[in-house]
């Protein structure tokens, strides 16, 4: 006997009882009103992130403003969103990327009552690679995108596609369970938020 | 007699992290001495209460949410052997490899078979409570595997060569001081002038892993959910160590224990919602990674997934018991008990240590290999409602202690007491003879062998001078 064949035949003798069928009761919020942008700003600044409510041809000269070095781009940022000197993910080696001063990405979805950003790994957003290894992530969000609660954004993202939910910069609970920024992602977070 | 090889199993001797080296009350007795262990997890705990409480007070949904985790828990167990197929039959479209493990040694042996068969002589693991659950670190080492643990916590606890004693926050039983400590005598090129400001130590962990991530080729972690309908697995994280080692390798190597299996996608709604606010008292977590088998060009373009058992099937046979599978591993319980507050988490001798510890272990070992864990509460219930999911690990606790093979003379005691209370004029008779026990065990003193044990960890109770009965009689 196989150890699949071994473990379900476990679970079906555990089962004998036949316990269900269970009815899951779903009397939870999962109605919302329109997101509220400033419950997301306010999220996002109590985890440390930065906001900044500019107008989408702003983009370019912002970053640009507050870093000096190389900030990558994926392939599918739209062109008047890059920075001077912004280099193309086009396969580059994790070291470049490590070695870049930032990434500027786009985004799918955000959640008003948590202050979370998740990328799907669209064209605007590119390989989860390129938003993990630069010590400073630009994120461009859309009024449009921002959903007010959980619900909402599990409904509008794919599951099969590589998915990342970022809250806030990287940040630790496990000295003294307080919450610290700044560990092995990105340490500091920069929302572009476009309130056209 | 024929053996049905499908019977419920319990995790096997040996191997792994489920059984400890001394009891609960003497484990328990180390611990309360220990003053500084103390001060820290009250501190610890405390704050952890205080967050938790604040942003669970901001959903006005918090019950209902509590409600449906519960019913999806219910749901995943009695369809667990259906679901599981599901989740294989998705997983292996999606590209990736399925392998079923039914205890600790057989999944230890498919992850080190898994790793050399890639070459590489080290792998980096993202926390895992199944990982630590089975040895897998050990049996790499072993094997000559090198594990690189690359969590905060985990790694202040490799580096300390220490065992972990809280789920969420596996170094809660040290201080800034002590892991300043640890790291200047025990992280390779450390700062010498390394400060115990949290900032500053968190930032040595980033310098000193930094280059361990972009040079290993294989990762281990565990889940927190498989999505059955989809094949999605989910990892929620602080740090973005998660995020290094299910993204850079090339292969990555993912231990599930099979109740954490989801049905459908929209129920993350749910959980989502329950586990950071529960588990570290944020709105959201700072990371949460999803992925679905192999995504060509981004991340890991080997996926294999390890199913295991080791007692799980256990536990699930028993209709009373089966609840603690349902556990999200947030560790609420832990923070609110107040056994664990004083203990802390060694004092188990399990990886799974607080209120669903207590009933965990002993159900996945078989209780008798943990027979003292189900006494290790007071029954107080504030596990019961600080748990997300409402697993009433109180109620779990009284049927283990009745599984508990107790001691001849309890056994004898107890007979001859529900023998007694059945016959009133026995009662009465034996009222009045309890007098006689003030000069037999005056308080303090405790009684003679061979109920000696009874009363080394209760007071007698003052007899008093005249039963209820007399003076009723009397009046």
């Amino acid at each position: 006997m196989n150890s699949k064949d071994l473990i379900l035949g476990r679970v079906r003798a555990a089962l004998r009882d036949a316990p269900g069928p269970v009815e899951v009761p779903r009397d939870y919020r999962r109605s919302f009103p329109a997101a509220d942008l400033e419950v997301l700003v306010d999220r996002l600044v109590d985890y440390k992130a930065e906001v900044h409510r500019i107008g989408e041809d702003a983009i370019a000269a912002t970053v640009g403003g507050l870093v000096g070095g190389a900030v990558v781009v994926p392939e599918g940022l739209p062109l008047s969103w890059r920075p001077q000197g912004a280099l193309v993910d086009d396969n580059l080696t994790p070291d470049r990327i490590a070695g870049a001063a930032a990434v500027l990405t786009g985004a799918a979805v955000a959640v008003a009552e948590t202050g979370t950003i998740v990328l799907d790994a669209s064209p605007d957003q590119g390989r989860r690679i390129i938003s993990l290894l630069p010590d400073v992530h630009f994120v461009v969000l859309r009024a449009a995108q921002v959903v007010a609660s959980v619900p909402e954004a599990v409904a509008r993202l794919d599951p099969t596609r590589p998915l990342t939910w970022i809250s806030g910069p990287s940040a630790t609970s496990d000295i003294e369970l307080n919450r610290v920024e700044g560990v092995h992602g990105p340490r500091h977070l920069h929302v572009l938020l476009l309130d056209s | 007699m024929t053996t049905f090889l499908g019977m419920p199993a319990t995790a096997p001797r040996g191997v792994g992290n489920l059984r400890g080296d001394e009891t609960f009350p003497a484990a328990a007795h180390h611990a309360l001495a220990d003053d500084q262990l103390r001060r820290n997890l009250r501190h610890a705990t405390t704050t952890i209460r205080g967050k938790s409480g604040r942003v669970i007070a901001e959903l006005p949904d918090w019950q209902e949410l509590r409600s449906a985790g519960s019913a999806l828990k219910a749901f995943v167990m009695a369809n667990l052997d259906s679901l599981l197929e599901q989740l294989e039959a998705r997983v292996t479209a999606a590209g990736g490899v399925v392998h079923w493990a039914a205890d600790a040694n057989e999944a230890n042996a498919i992850v080190l078979d898994l790793i050399r068969r890639t070459g590489s002589e080290r792998v980096i693991k993202v926390k895992s409570m199944a990982t630590q659950e089975i040895g897998l670190n050990e049996a790499l080492e072993a094997g000559g595997i090198q594990p690189i643990e690359t969590d905060l916590a985990e790694l202040i606890v490799q580096l300390g060569n220490d065992k972990p004693s809280h789920i969420l926050v596996p170094a809660i039983h040290r201080n800034r001081a002590e892991i300043r400590e640890i790291f200047l005598k025990s992280m390779p090129g450390v700062d010498p002038d390394l400060t115990d400001d949290p900032p500053v130590l968190a930032a040595a962990a980033r310098k000193y892993l930094r280059e361990t991530f972009l040079s290993t080729t294989v990762a281990v972690s565990g889940a927190n959910f498989g999505i059955a309908e989809t094949g999605t697995l989910a990892v929620v994280e602080s740090e973005g160590n998660g995020r290094m080692c299910l993204t850079l390798p090339d292969t990555l190597i993912t231990v599930m224990g099979i109740e954490k299996v989801v049905p459908s996608w929209p129920d993350l709604e749910v959980f989502l919602q329950l586990l950071p606010r529960a588990s570290t008292g944020e709105r959201m977590n700072p990371y949460t990674t999803m992925w679905t088998g192999v995504t060509p060009g981004d991340g890991p373009q080997n996926f294999h997934l390890v199913l295991l058992d080791n007692g799980r099937s256990a536990v699930l046979a028993d209709p009373a018991g089966r609840a603690a599978l349902h556990c999200i591993r947030c560790s609420a319980c832990l923070n609110v008990c107040p056994v664990y507050e004083r203990t802390g988490g060694h004092a188990y001798g399990s990886v799974y240590p607080g209120p669903i510890g207590a009933v965990l272990s002993p159900q996945l070992t078989g209780v008798a290999d943990n027979a003292s864990l189900p006494y290790a509460s007071s029954l107080c219930g504030a596990c019961f409602d600080a748990c997300p999911v409402k697993i009433d690990i109180p109620s779990m606790l009284v049927h283990l202690r009745n599984k508990v093979s107790h001691p001849a003379a309890e056994r004898a005691a107890m007979r001859a007491a529900a023998y007694t209370m059945d016959h009133p004029k026995l009662y009465a008779r034996a009222q009045r003879a309890a007098k006689l026990a003030r000069i037999a065990g005056r308080r303090g003193r405790g009684l003679p062998p061979p109920f000696s044990g009874w009363t080394a960890s209760r007071d007698l109770p003052e007899v008093p001078q005249q039963t209820f009965r007399d003076w009723w009689a009397s009046r």
